[in-house]
C-alpha cells in the first residue's frame, strides 16, 4: 500500500491516489489534494460539496452520488460538473479523502 | 397461515412463485402474488422490434399463465409498503399483511428525468426501445427513414440490461447496410463510461467492434439537457452532439412504490445485502431483480441466479435458520452483434468477462469473448428458454455461481 504526506501528516493511499481511510482526512488537506487533480482554488461552493459529502458518508457509510447531492444535499449537477470539470463524483470524493465511487455495472 | 407475499410479478416474482409454490407447506403457508398489469413482456425481445426481427405479439403473453394454481394472486397497484407493520396497502385502501415478503418491482425508464427529453421531439425523431411504446414507435419511424445522423446515448448509469444499447448499434449497422443505406447513416456511441462497457478487458473487446463497424464512440459525455428544437444532445460540461435521429436509454428507476414507501436510493434502488439478498433494513424481506441496488448487472439472467440463491434462503428464513451468503453477482450475457453472430460473457462481482468456452470447459457450444454464430443461435433461443424454463423456475445446465473452468485470464 502506498503512503504520502498531507497537510504533515502521512497517510495510507490506493493505487490512484484516494485516501484509504476517511478517518485520516482533516479538512487542511483538501487543497493538497485539489491540487493534485489540477483545481487550483477551493471556493466556498466547493466547501460546500466537500461538507455535505463527508457528513452524508458519516451517516449513510456510502459515498453519495451526484443524484443524491441533488436531491439531498441541494447541489446543482451543473455546478458539480463545473466545479469539478470532467468527473465530479471522483474528483470530489478524492478531496474529501473519500474512497473511489464505485464504478457502476 | 402465515403468509409470503411476493411483490412483483415480473421476471423475478414469477420464477419465485414457481419455485417456492410446490415446497411451501401449503397448510402453513400461504403465498400471495401482487402486480398491476396483466400482460408479461419478454423485455429482451424490445431490442429486435425496431429492426422488424420481432413484432409485438412475439414479446407478450399473459401474465397469469405463469403463476402456479395455488398461489393467491392480486391484480391491483401496491400504493404503499409499511415494512415496520409488515403490510403492504392496496391502490384501493385493501391492506395485506405478511410474514415474509419478496420484493420483485423491477425498473422502468424515465425520460422527464432530463430536460427537454420528453418533449416536442419524443416519438417524432426521439425514442427509445426500453418499452414496448418506444419500440414500435421506433420501427415505424425505421422503416422510412432515408439516412442522416443517428446517435445512441444513454443518459445515465446504472441501466438495465447494460449491453443492450451496444447489440442496439451493432443491428442498425446491420440493418442499415441491408437496407443499402449505411453510406447514409453516420452512427454515434454516446456514453457516460470510459468506454464501451464496464470492465476493462470487454470494454476494449468491444470498444474494437465499434470502430470494426465503423461507429463512433464518444465516451465520458453525460448529458444535462436536450434541445429538441435544434436537435442536440448537451452535456453536464457544455459539450454538444447534433442528431436527426435520437435512440436515448433514460434514466433508469425503481418502481415509485418504493419512493413512496421510503425504502429506496435516490433512484428507488432498495438497499439489499449483496450475498444473502436480504434487505438490509428489514430482516423478513428480501430483494430480487432490477429493484435491489446491488452492484451487479440488472439483467435477466441475474435474477435467474438470484432464484437459486433467494429460493433457498427462503426456505432458510421458513425454518428460523441462518442465511447463506451464497450470491457472487454471476451475470451472463449474449450479446447480438449483427450478420446472424453474437458475443457471449459471463462474469460476477469479482472477476470480469474473460475469453474461453461456456458451459462447458474448453467444449462450448459457446464461445466467451468472441463473436460466433452459435452465440447469435444462443440468443435467439434464449426467448424460448425464457418462456418455458426460466419463468417457470426449472434448473438450467448452468450453476449460480460463477465458475473459473473455461476461462482464460489475460
Ligand atoms: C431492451 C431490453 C433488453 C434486455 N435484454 C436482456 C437480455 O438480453 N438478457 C437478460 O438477461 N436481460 C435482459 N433485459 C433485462 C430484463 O428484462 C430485466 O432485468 C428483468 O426483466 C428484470 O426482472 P424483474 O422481475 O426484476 O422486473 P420486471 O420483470 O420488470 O417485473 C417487475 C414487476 O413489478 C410490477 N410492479 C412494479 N411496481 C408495482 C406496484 N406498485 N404494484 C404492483 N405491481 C408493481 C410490474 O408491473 C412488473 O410486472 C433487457 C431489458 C430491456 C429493457
Amino acid at each position: 500500500m502506498a503512503e504520502k504526506t498531507l497537510a504533515g501528516k502521512t497517510v495510507q493511499v490506493d493505487d490512484e491516489g484516494f485516501l484509504v481511510n476517511p478517518d485520516d482526512w482533516t479538512e487542511d488537506m483538501a487543497p493538497e489534494l485539489a491540487k493534485e487533480i489540477g483545481i487550483d482554488e477551493l471556493t466556498d461552493k466547493h466547501w460546500e460539496v466537500i461538507r455535505f459529502m463527508r457528513k452524508d458518508f458519516a451517516e449513510k457509510g456510502q459515498i453519495p452520488s451526484i443524484r443524491r447531492m441533488k436531491n439531498a444535499g441541494g447541489i446543482p449537477t451543473k455546478d458539480l460538473y463545473a466545479m469539478f470539470p470532467e468527473g465530479p463524483a471522483k474528483k470530489a470524493a478524492y478531496i474529501a479523502g473519500l474512497g473511489k465511487p464505485h464504478g457502476c455495472v | 397461515m402465515k403468509r409470503l407475499l411476493i411483490l412483483g410479478g415480473g421476471t423475478a416474482g414469477t420464477m419465485m412463485a414457481n419455485k417456492l409454490a410446490p415446497v411451501l407447506e401449503e397448510n402453513e403457508w400461504q403465498i400471495t402474488l401482487v402486480d398491476e398489469y396483466e400482460t408479461h413482456y419478454y423485455q429482451p425481445g424490445f431490442l429486435f422490434i425496431p429492426f422488424g426481427i420481432y413484432n409485438k405479439n412475439d414479446v407478450i403473453k399473459p401474465k397469469r399463465d405463469f403463476y402456479p394454481s395455488n398461489v393467491e394472486v392480486i391484480m391491483e397497484q401496491v400504493e404503499v409498503i409499511k415494512p415496520k407493520e409488515n403490510q403492504i396497502v392496496m391502490k384501493s385502501g385493501k391492506v395485506i399483511g405478511y410474514d415474509l415478503m419478496i420484493i420483485a418491482t423491477g425498473s422502468k425508464v424515465h425520460p422527464e428525468e432530463t430536460e427537454g427529453l420528453k418533449e416536442d421531439g419524443w416519438y417524432k425523431n426521439i425514442f427509445d426501445f426500453y418499452t414496448i411504446e418506444g419500440a414500435v414507435a421506433l420501427r415505424n419511424f425505421l422503416k422510412y427513414w432515408e439516412g442522416g445522423k443517428m446517435v445512441l446515448n444513454i443518459i445515465e448509469m446504472p441501466i438495465k440490461c447494460p449491453v443492450a444499447p451496444l447489440e442496439f448499434v451493432f443491428l442498425a449497422d446491420w440493418w442499415f447496410t441491408e437496407q443499402g443505406i449505411r453510406d447514409k447513416v453516420d452512427i454515434k456511441y454516446v456514453t457516460p463510461l470510459p468506454g464501451a462497457f464496464t470492465k476493462p478487458i470487454a470494454a476494449k473487446f468491444l470498444g474494437q467492434f465499434l470502430e470494426k463497424k465503423n461507429i463512433q464512440i464518444v465516451p465520458e459525455f453525460s448529458t444535462g439537457r436536450v434541445d429538441s428544437e435544434n436537435n442536440k444532445i448537451i452535456s453536464w460540461d457544455e459539450r454538444e452532439i447534433d442528431y436527426d435521429l435520437l435512440v436515448t436509454i433514460p434514466t433508469n428507476m425503481g418502481s415509485e412504490v418504493i419512493a413512496r414507501s421510503g425504502m429506496g436510493d435516490d433512484l428507488n434502488f432498495i438497499p439489499t445485502d449483496p450475498h444473502t439478498l436480504q434487505s438490509k433494513d428489514y430482516e423478513n424481506i428480501f430483494v430480487i431483480g432490477d429493484a435491489t441496488d446491488l452492484p451487479s448487472s440488472k439483467a435477466g439472467s441475474v435474477a435467474h441466479f438470484e432464484a437459486d440463491v433467494l429460493y433457498e434462503n427462503i426456505l432458510r428464513a421458513v425454518d428460523g435458520r441462518p442465511l447463506k451468503s451464497a450470491f457472487d453477482g454471476h451475470a451472463n450475457c449474449f450479446i447480438e452483434s449483427g450478420f446472424n453472430k453474437g458475443i457471449l460473457i459471463d462474469f460476477n462481482y469479482d472477476v470480469e468477462p474473460l475469453p474461453g468456452k461456456f458451459p462447458l470447459p474448453g467444449v462450448g457450444p459457446f464461445s466467451l469473448l468472441e463473436e460466433t454464430r452459435m452465440n447469435h443461435w444462443g440468443k435467439m433461443t434464449f426467448r424460448w428458454v425464457y418462456w418455458n424454463l426460466l419463468l417457470k423456475g426449472a434448473e438450467l445446465p448452468i450453476e449460480a455461481q460463477m465458475t473459473m473452468a473455461g476461462k482464460k485470464r489475460q
